[in-house]
């Protein structure tokens, strides 16, 4: 029993990490229409500039929590204004390609100065070791994950649902078109938006500096899962990204608790059962052609 | 309709193609016909002007592409999984040559199938979903059989990848050991690989394929069963990319996940750009391009062959969305034209 504990505990921490990215992901989704194939190497890049920054500056776990983030909001609005922007009126698949030799160049300019052994990075004093929760023993850090993704995840929610910037957001995502109508000014909110979920996948990243190795390649095979998670999900969907998120964070740690040789496959075989069953994805409108 | 296809206007500017254009004339045939020599002498002539084991892998891409665009140029579906056939091919193309002895074309034709048997359940699954998520869909599953590839250990090496992969070719010893006579060992199945494509391409089945491309609804209206014609697209073009994997294989000696990795999908994706989508012969010189250019790369010490290849990527995206061969035709196209233009 402690240890299926210990295995859901597990799974929702690293789920958290999809939840984040995939919200970013999803956002960005629902106001561009881009899939960010880029949001994997932005991760990377969010541990990558945690583990500088305490390296170099000595800047704090805490204080890396909200300086990254903001510096990938900016370079996400550089981005959006000097790339993306060009070819958001053509077919998505467009961005989709473009965004992927970004991650390309991303990942490479990393690996040519850091190397692709990992970086170290120390988990932050009050986060180390265990807390015992009802007689189990649990990773503080993982519980950490878990309770300040959730936390992100609610605020994000809040935002969305109650200021009229996520109003703005939500109704873009429903129907960009009609927004317009509404005498919205929907294409005003497209930079900021992407920086947001850019900035949601750094943040993603840092949390996960502690946690994983730090390589350039860390956000490689992330990313695919991103793109499992989103398909289960519902593109569309918000509440889809984050609780698919979970979800397969979930079945990624069952996975390696009692079927190891093929816990990687698992994700993939969920994501072709849904598919399969619900085209749309769990939360997604069925709007399939 | 999905969120994204309605919030494209044009969708057919992803996939400019020959296939649109007006019936050839007689010129027009002529032309064709000269190119398709240039072609092939090029392809015969290549191992003499660039080292043979380039030459073989310009060969194998220019296939792999070809059957990437036979999806994406042709039938309007980007398959970002295409590792998938032209890895799993490497492997039981390399697997068949070592534990049986055959023949490499035998053992090529056997990579081939299993690309096509695994493509079935694959195709079938992603093609419920269109544009960005069809991308994104098979993408997954090609992953999925990466981990698999890794876990299966015993069989495929691991991280080692399947070494020594022998080339027997009917005890003809001088294929097995000079990589210039296993060009042109090979060469036919790769030029076999493009003829088949050219075939499918001006069939009336790539008839239909243009059709659903163009529009899906009114192809469906016409009485065509869509998803089972882009299925059997779908499974047609694994076996092209599993018949390029297998050469590749045999050609190296060995077969490696980096075979079944998503960057190699990228990566032919990116050469099937950067020639020109729906162009046919864009496959060969984006191929020639990429290829010499890593292998240019590779020998100058230069690390960073992402930076390169994604820069291209960007830039070929932003600003030659025709690609190289597309570009070209355009421009033809623009001169013919107004040469015929009665007021000129």
């Amino acid at each position: 029993m402690s240890a299926f504990v210990q295995y859901t505990v597990q799974g929702l921490a690293a789920g958290g990490f999809y939840a984040l990215a995939a919200l970013g992901l999803a956002v960005i989704f629902g106001v561009l229409g881009v899939v960010n194939f880029s949001h994997g190497a932005v991760y990377m890049l969010g541990a990558v500039a945690a583990a500088v920054l305490l390296d170099v500056l000595h800047v704090h776990f805490w204080v890396a929590l909200a300086v990254v983030p903001i510096l990938l909001f900016l370079v996400g609005v550089l981005m959006e204004r000097l790339l993306i922007r060009w070819l958001l009126r053509l077919d998505p698949l467009y961005n989709f390609l473009l965004t992927f030799g970004l991650a390309l160049i991303l990942v490479d300019l990393v690996k040519l100065r850091y190397g692709v052994s990992g970086l170290p990075y120390e988990r932050p004093a009050g986060l180390k070791g265990q807390v015992v929760i009802g007689g189990i023993g649990l990773s503080t850090y993982s519980v950490f994950v878990c309770l300040f993704s959730l936390f992100i995840c609610g605020l994000v929610w809040l935002l969305l649902t109650k200021t009229r910037v996520g109003m703005i957001v939500r109704a873009s995502t429903e129907d960009a078109d009609r927004t317009r109508a509404l005498g919205i000014n929907v294409g005003r909110w497209v930079t900021p938006v992407f920086g947001f979920g850019i900035a949601l996948a750094g943040l993603a990243g840092v949390m996960a500096a502690p946690f994983r190795a730090i390589t350039a390649d860390m956000g490689n095979n992330f990313v695919i899962i991103l793109f499992a998670v989103v398909v289960i999900g519902g593109l569309g969907s918000i509440l889809g990204a984050v609780v698919a998120g979970f979800l397969v964070g979930l079945v990624e740690a069952y996975g390696q608790a009692y079927a190891p040789t093929f816990a990687q496959v698992v994700i993939f075989v969920l994501m072709a059962g849904v598919v399969l069953f619900r085209p749309a994805g769990l939360f997604g409108r069925d709007e399939t052609a | 309709m999905t969120h994204l296809e309605t919030g494209s206007p044009a969708p057919s500017e992803m996939s400019e193609s020959d296939a649109t254009a007006p019936v050839p004339d007689g010129r027009h045939n002529t032309l064709r016909w000269i190119m398709l020599a240039i072609g092939l002498v090029a392809a015969l002539a290549l191992p003499w002007f660039v080292y043979p084991p380039v030459a073989m892998d310009i060969a194998a891409w220019a296939l792999f592409a070809i059957s990437v665009d036979l999806l994406l140029g042709y039938t309007g579906l980007l398959s970002f999984g295409h590792a998938a056939f032209w890895g799993s091919s490497a492997y039981v193309t390399g697997l068949v040559a070592i534990h049986w002895g055959l023949p490499f074309p035998v053992a090529i034709l056997g990579g081939m199938v299993f690309a096509m048997v695994i493509a079935v359940p694959i195709g079938y699954l992603s093609v419920r979903r269109t544009g960005i998520y069809f991308a994104m869909v098979t993408l997954a599953f090609a992953q999925m059989i990466y981990f698999v590839a890794n876990q299966l250990g015993d069989l495929t090496g691991g991280e080692n990848g399947l070494q020594a992969i022998p080339k027997s070719f009917f005890g003809i010893e001088s294929v097995e050991t000079d990589s210039f006579s296993f060009y042109y060992a090979a060469i036919g199945l790769i030029l076999l690989g493009i003829w088949a494509a050219w075939r499918i391409i001006h069939s009336p089945f790539g008839r239909v394929l243009v059709a659903i491309r163009d529009n899906p609804a009114r192809a469906r209206a016409l009485g065509y069963d869509v998803d089972r014609y882009k299925i059997l697209a779908f499974v047609l073009s694994a076996g092209l990319a599993g018949l390029a994997g297998g050469v590749f294989a045999i050609s190296h000696g060995f077969a490696s996940l980096q075979e079944l990795n998503w960057t190699t999908s990228g990566k032919v994706v990116l050469i099937t750009v950067l020639g020109g989508i729906g162009t046919l012969w864009g496959g060969p010189l984006g191929a020639a391009i990429v290829v010499t250019l890593e292998d240019w790369l590779a020998s100058s010490g230069f690390e960073g062959t992402g930076i390169i290849l994604g820069s291209i990527f960007v830039v070929i995206v932003l600003l030659f969305r025709h690609g190289i061969w597309g570009t070209a035709q355009d421009l033809l196209r623009r001169l013919m034209s107004s040469r015929h233009d009665p007021g000129d």
